[in-house]
């Protein structure tokens, strides 16, 4: 299948030297991805084998929500982490962000490890800013735009002209002439200019990387082309990194460089949009690209609810829900044990594509 | 689904398969939200007509405000008393606008019920899930409370929830599963028509698979029909028979699901359709396309057609004259000025219509065009 193909097989390589655990070598390969976005350049932001663990409630297990992630984001690199429903992916962006401590493990910034230590972390968030979507609340009904946007100036005692930073803001997220905009109320402002107020408040303190979590998800579909492409154009001109946080696998190839699947706190694909969504190897990305509406392969639909953090099966994360293994492919290809029993390693957080999967791995090493 | 309007067209016959009375027929269908002290009038629906068989499954798709709920409500009016309705409704040939109370109630549950946008959100949080499966069946008086407490089962059963599952609470569900509460709700009744608005939105997209096929289920095995209403068109086109695409208040485009997302005649639908990326189609690869602009306050629709503001391809007399919907090919029609001046039909006035769009917009649509066709 698309598995045995050059470019995939190139790609196997993180996922060949798994079983030894030291899948790290893949990062100095350097493999040229075709678009260069950062490419060899060091990461700007970094996750290291980060677990973040909440504590059971009332006698429950705790719950391993991120469960040892490395990811990159390189400078002027847009990056989806996708994923469905409760895999982590939230909890990983906030402790990208210093919002949550990691149970385990550490995130670096610039090649510095964060501080947790508030003073360090204002200084961290001037870099480093978070978009959530509007609906989630994050405009004050009673502020003005102006108000909105000028906020994180306030609170980092902005030295230089606050209107002229509020302008410049609105402008590059596409509200002009941001005059007109000054003093309007967000119920004034329909949900795509919401939303592009909310993005003008991450980068009026001109971070270097933002962390979108579902920036699109309310918006209507034609709404929604028009903030991606300001994204876009953001890195384009003004060279923003950006993780973008979504369940929505259409996104990822609209604007994002590379993918990182993720399925109950672990990342199980990564690599290129092109070659991960083009040609998925491990079953879940598989299954997640066949139900799309535009899929032409057969929909695997996973039965079941979303998996539960608090009861990681043993083996193969995935492999209570693996078409793969159900069918008995993974048994021909004398993998059924594994899938059952040996975990897979954490993969690189940058470098060639790299697939958790025991037979992928398997299939791509037979195929030569 | 066949708009009768105040222009006869010749395709309105053809494209109504049968001939006999079709299960739902809406004929120039209005409402008006009344004027408030805070907010002026809102023609939310402003004529539209639909047409609907038994086992057929008829998307409406359309952007936030567009009234694509307002419509929903209107079948079987539960819109609120500020709502002023016109036109006619005819389920079965029964005009749902002028009927009695009593006969409305009756046909509410067992007639036509709807899944309501958002509803998971509204199950009541004290009431085991089984109470409130089981009361629309008690309201009909066509069962005892032990009767209806295990039909309660079966129907959870029917949506792929463990019978079991009617002693739990909506909090002990998850999303998803409250989705297939409220449709094994709608279904309590065994009505012919169903309407669900918004059921997918908000789910992630295995979840979403899974409410789909079960939908699709539903229908194909009870021979039900269905008025789906999403924002997604892709999700429309790949579920639905027939596609209606609304636009301030109207339907601006209609005809089989499949072909009004791969070649949309009007110029809207084909923003719309192109605003979800093929994976896969290069042309959209770094490429997301949207539509400048905002949606039109439905308080002030923009005269003329009121898609001309935002329109790529608009002509001077956009602005003033108003747009009906003309045939734009077999069994569909669109309105627009730009469709139809030739019996070439869709295509052509597609083409020609795609190429005064620049660059960008044609790679794209000539992409989405080749892979699509073949039919
Ligand atoms: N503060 C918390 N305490 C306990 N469990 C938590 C907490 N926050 C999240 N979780 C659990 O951790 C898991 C991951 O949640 P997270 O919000 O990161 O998922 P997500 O991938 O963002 O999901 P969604 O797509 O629904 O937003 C979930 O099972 C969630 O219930
Ligand atoms: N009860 C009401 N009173 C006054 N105006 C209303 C009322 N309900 C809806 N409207 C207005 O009517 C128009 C159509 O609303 P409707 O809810 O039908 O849109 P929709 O297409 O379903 O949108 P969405 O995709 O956001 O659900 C909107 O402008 C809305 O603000
Ligand atoms: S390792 Fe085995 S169970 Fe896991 S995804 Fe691969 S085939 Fe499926
Ligand atoms: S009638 Fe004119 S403005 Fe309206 S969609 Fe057609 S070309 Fe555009
Ligand atoms: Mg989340
Ligand atoms: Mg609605």
């Amino acid at each position: 299948m698309s598995g045995a193909e050059t470019g995939a097989v190139r790609g196997g390589g993180a996922a060949d030297r798994a079983p030894d655990g030291a899948a790290h070598g893949a990062r100095d390969l350097g493999v040229l991805a075709p678009d260069g976005a950062g490419d060899g350049a060091p990461p700007l932001l970094s996750a290291e084998q980060v677990k973040v663990v909440f504590p059971g409630r009332r006698g429950d297990r705790e719950a391993r929500a991120v469960d040892g992630v490395d990811l990159d984001v390189r400078p002027g690199e847009i990056v989806a982490l996708v994923g469905e429903s409760g895999c982590g992916k939230t909890t990983l962006a906030r402790s990208l962000l210093g919002l949550v401590t990691p149970t385990s493990g550490r995130v670096t910034f610039d090649g510095k490890p964060l501080e947790y230590a508030s003073r360090a972390l204002k200084a961290y968030r001037r870099r480093a800013q978070l978009v959530l979507q509007d609906p989630s609340g994050s405009l004050n009904p009673r502020h003005t735009v102006y108000e909105a946007v000028a906020e994180g100036l306030r609170i980092h005692g902005y030295a230089g002209d606050e209107q002229e930073a509020v302008a410049g803001a609105l402008s590059r997220a596409g509200l002009r002439p941001p005059e007109r905009f000054f003093l309007r109320h967000p119920h004034e402002l329909s949900g795509g200019q919401r939303q592009r107020v909310v993005i003008a408040g991450a980068l009026v303190l001109e971070p270097e990387l933002i962390v979108a979590d579902e920036p699109v998800a309310s918006l209507d579909a034609s709404v929604r082309g028009e903030i991606l492409a300001l994204l876009l154009r953001l890195r384009d001109e003004l060279g923003l990194s950006a993780l973008i946080v979504t369940h929505d696998l259409g996104l990822a190839w609209n604007i994002a460089d590379r993918v990182a699947v993720m399925y109950l706190g672990r990342i199980v694909e990564t690599g290129e949009v092109e070659q991960v969504l083009t040609a998925p190897r491990h079953p879940y990305t598989r299954a997640l690209l066949s139900v799309l509406p535009e899929s032409e392969t057969e929909p695997v639909i996973l039965t079941g609810e979303p998996p539960d953090p608090s009861r990681v099966p043993s083996g193969c994360r995935f492999h209570a829900r693996c078409p793969v293994l159900a069918s008995g492919e993974a048994e021909r290809a004398g993998v059924a044990d594994a899938c059952r029993t040996r975990e897979l390693p954490v993969l690189p957080g940058s470098g060639p594509a790299a697939v958790a999967c025991h037979w992928a791995e398997a299939v791509e090493r037979a195929a030569g | 689904m066949t708009p009768h309007d105040t222009h006869e067209e010749p395709a309105a016959a053809k494209a109504a398969p049968g001939g006999g009375t079709p299960l739902l027929e809406v004929r120039n269908l209005e409402v008006t939200y009344a004027r408030t002290p805070g907010s002026p009038a809102v023609p939310a629906v402003r004529g539209v007509d639909l047409r609907l068989e038994a086992g057929q499954k008829l998307g409406i798709a359309g952007e936030s405000g567009c009234g694509k709920s307002t419509l929903a409500l209107a079948l079987l009016r539960l819109l609120p008393s500020t709502a002023k309705l016109s036109g006619e409704i005819l389920l079965d040939g029964e005009d749902i606008r002028t009927m009695s109370w009593g006969r409305l109630r009756a046909v509410r549950w067992a007639g036509a019920s709807v899944v309501f946008q958002g509803a998971m959100h509204s199950l009541n949080a004290v009431h085991r899930i089984g109470d409130q499966i089981a009361e629309p069946i008690l309201l009909h008086g066509r069962a005892t409370p032990a009767a209806a407490r295990k039909r309660a089962g079966e129907l959870l059963e029917q949506v792929g929830l463990p019978a079991a599952r009617v002693q739990a609470y909506p909090h002990e569900l998850s999303g998803g599963q409250r989705q297939r509460v409220m449709i094994a709700m709608a279904l309590a009744c065994d009505p012919r028509l169903v309407i669900a608005d918004e059921p997918t939105t908000a789910l992630d997209v295995m979840i979403q698979a899974q409410i789909l096929r079960l939908i699709e289920g539903l229908v194909a095995d009870q021979d039900l029909g269905l008025i789906m209403i999403s924002h997604d068109l892709a999700v429309l086109s790949d579920t639905c028979d027939r596609l209606a695409v609304m636009y301030a208040g109207r339907v601006v485009e209609e005809g089989p699901a499949k072909a009004v997302h791969a070649h949309a005649a009007h110029p809207y639908g084909r923003a719309l359709s192109s605003a979800f990326p093929r994976i896969g189609d290069l042309a959209s690869r770094r490429a997301p396309r949207g539509l400048p602009g905002d949606p039109p306050d439905p308080a002030a629709v923009p005269d003329g057609c009121a898609f001309h503001p935002r329109c790529p391809v608009a002509l001077d007399v956009c602005a003033t004259q108003d747009q009906v919907l003309r045939v734009a090919g077999p069994g569909r029609r669109a309105a627009c000025v730009r469709v139809g001046d030739d019996e070439g039909g869709a295509g052509a006035g597609d083409g020609a219509a795609v190429a005064r769009e620049g660059a960008g917009g044609a790679a794209s649509e000539g992409v989405s065009e080749t892979t699509g066709s073949g039919s």
